[in-house]
């Protein structure tokens, strides 16, 4: 079953203007429920004016927008009901903290949700634990954190609302190699145990490729690519002249696949590399056997 | 040549609040920056190299040990604006940095400041925005640019004031994979055609192989410090600090570790590409 789905969705910027601008063009897309999506695309690609209907912040200009089989905007007065089931993740969301303790900021979200304080606690804790804090951040400043750190806080503050969609925008952006890691490893670790959906969005396609299950690559405002993982990988070519950030290895690969070597070119993380030349290599040593 | 910038026995520590022990930051660090130079640093977050770096132009001083700037010790209080002048400095925020409402007076700014009779500041502002390919963009409002625009401006901003050196804390960490590119070949502009000494705090492993020099920082100490084919031959010691090394310098690692013959200090795309072609090549002969 699909827990997102639009149709025909379109936005346009400022309309009726001389800056009209048509951001998100005939959006035609199923979500699945407890999918794992990478969202790619280069800055303009519509990707974040995408994600930001997907919890009711933009009203399509045209088309539907569907939630677990409900039409969001049916009664718009209702829009917030929607917001407690996808939760959105902002890219650089550490500069959103504004509570005078990490437990408070946390709580923020489920207590307007009016859940009970046995609740809210319950779920402070469960969310901060999932993002590797400990006990005694909790009753800290978050201003006291490291960039890390707060980053942490804010992603536990939406996961905190138990939403049925988690939807984080360029989590990793700023964060050195062991930083980044961690935030992608505790946001699968997550997705595994609570078998939610999550919709990570990304510049990185090395990141996608390591984390995902499906990608959905956007372009021009456009859905341009929306498959499993490894199909939408196989058109590495196309997806470079995009303009996305193509991992070394992948710009490797297509080199030597032009060059007539017998190896794929869709290759993107420094292990499928290793195999792939592996493998390459035992076979050319069969042939010639 | 003397060195543009010298760190000698720098230690650092921040202040303790009442009840808590000090952090040393900076542990005994010695580092030469020679005029000219193309300078990469590299650490994780919370190793130490931004504070390092704001030692570079007297935004922190040291709380042990020495650090010239032209040979001006970075304590003299009234010589902060010939240090400044000499060494530059970019952070990782362009929205941070940007003043003006209009590009070309935010580039004027520090030299209002300065009292720039007002032709020399219009010469220099538009050099300055040449420079860094902004030019055409001088009547524009900052807010109307992506993110590698604005980098751009704040750099044109900083080298208005000509100075010798330019230190940039990671500047293109919060950019989208195209403003990176335009940002550091700015940057390579700078140091190649103006001979602007760069000092270029990043984790991005790409960006410190195009450099002359490679400095990492892990836990405050000075853990490496060569070209970057030396410093990237150090795979696992750069991973036990949590960091990368390319993607390529690690495949041929990875292939070395599995039997295969390949050198031990690739660093770029193309020499990946060709040491691979040859081990292909090789397989069909071999055997």
């Amino acid at each position: 079953m699909s827990i997102i789905k639009t149709e025909h969705l379109t936005y346009v910027y400022s309309p009726d203007t001389p800056y009209r601008k048509t951001a998100v063009s005939d959006v035609n897309l199923e979500i699945g429920e407890g999918d794992m999506v990478g969202v790619i695309g280069h800055t303009g690609s519509g990707k974040s004016t995408l994600i930001q209907h997907f919890n009711g912040l933009l009203r399509p200009t045209e088309g539907k927008i569907y939630v677990g089989g409900e039409d969001m905007w049916q009664n718009p007065k209702e829009i917030r009901r929607f917001r407690f089931q996808v939760g959105l993740v902002f890219q650089y969301p550490e500069y959103q903290l504004f509570e005078d303790t990490v437990y408070k900021d946390i709580s923020f979200g489920p207590r307007n949700m009016g859940l009970s304080e046995e609740e809210i606690d319950r779920r402070v804790r469960h969310a901060a634990a999932f993002v590797g804090l400990k006990e005694k951040h909790l009753q800290k400043s978050p201003f006291e954190l490291s960039g890390g750190q707060k980053r942490r806080v804010a992603i536990a503050g939406v996961i905190a609302m138990s939403p049925r969609v988690l939807i984080l925008d360029e989590p990793t952006a700023g964060l050195d190699p062991k930083g980044r890691e961690m935030i992608l490893g505790q946001i699968r670790e997550y997705h595994e145990q609570e078998k939610n959906t999550v919709l990570l969005v990304s510049h990185s396609m090395e990141d996608v490729a390591k984390y995902a299950k499906t990608a959905l690559v956007m372009n021009q405002g456009r859905v341009f690519m929306y498959a499993p993982v490894e199909e939408v990988f196989s058109h590495a070519a196309e997806l470079t002249e995009l303009g996305l950030s193509v991992p070394q290895v992948s710009r490797v690969f297509l080199t030597l696949a032009g060059r007539g070597y017998p190896v794929s070119s869709n290759v993107f993380t420094v292990e499928q590399a290793k195999r792939e030349l592996l493998r390459a290599l035992a076979e050319g040593g069969k042939q010639n056997a | 040549m003397n060195p543009i910038i010298s760190a000698k026995n720098v230690t650092f520590a921040y202040p303790a609040y009442e009840g808590e022990t000090t952090q040393t930051v900076l542990d005994d660090v010695s580092v030469d920056i020679h005029p000219g130079e193309f300078v990469a640093v590299l650490g994780h977050n919370g190793s130490g190299k931004s504070t390092l770096a704001k030692h570079f132009n007297a935004i922190l001083l040291p709380s042990g040990g020495t650090v010239w700037v032209a040979g001006i010790d970075t304590r003299v209080e009234d010589r902060i604006y010939d240090i400044r002048q000499t060494v530059g400095m970019v952070f990782q925020n362009p929205d941070n940095q940007l003043v003006a409402t209009i590009v070309e007076e935010d580039v004027a700014f520090a030299l209002e400041n300065l009292g720039v009779p007002p032709a020399e500041i219009r010469t220099r502002v538009d050099d300055a925005l040449r420079s860094v390919g902004m030019y055409e963009y001088r009547e524009h409002s900052p807010h109307q640019l992506s993110g590698g625009q604005k980098q751009r401006v704040a750099i044109a901003g900083v080298i208005a004031m000509r100075p010798r050196c330019i230190v940039l804390d990671e500047p293109t960490a919060m950019l989208d994979p195209m403003g990176r590119v335009e940002v550091l070949s700015t940057i390579r502009d700078l140091n190649r055609e103006h001979g602007i000494t760069v000092v270029l705090i990043t984790h991005y492993m790409d960006e410190a192989a195009r450099c002359d020099r490679v400095v990492v920082v892990d836990s405050g100490k000075l853990l490496l410090d060569g070209t970057p084919r030396e410093v990237f031959s150090h795979v696992t010691v750069l991973k036990e600090v949590g960091l990368d090394v390319p993607q390529v310098t690690e495949l041929a690692y990875e292939l070395r570790k599995a039997g295969c013959r390949i050198p031990d200090d690739i660093i770029f795309e193309e020499e990946c590409v060709d040491a691979v072609a040859a081990l292909l090549e090789g397989s069909h002969v071999d055997h």
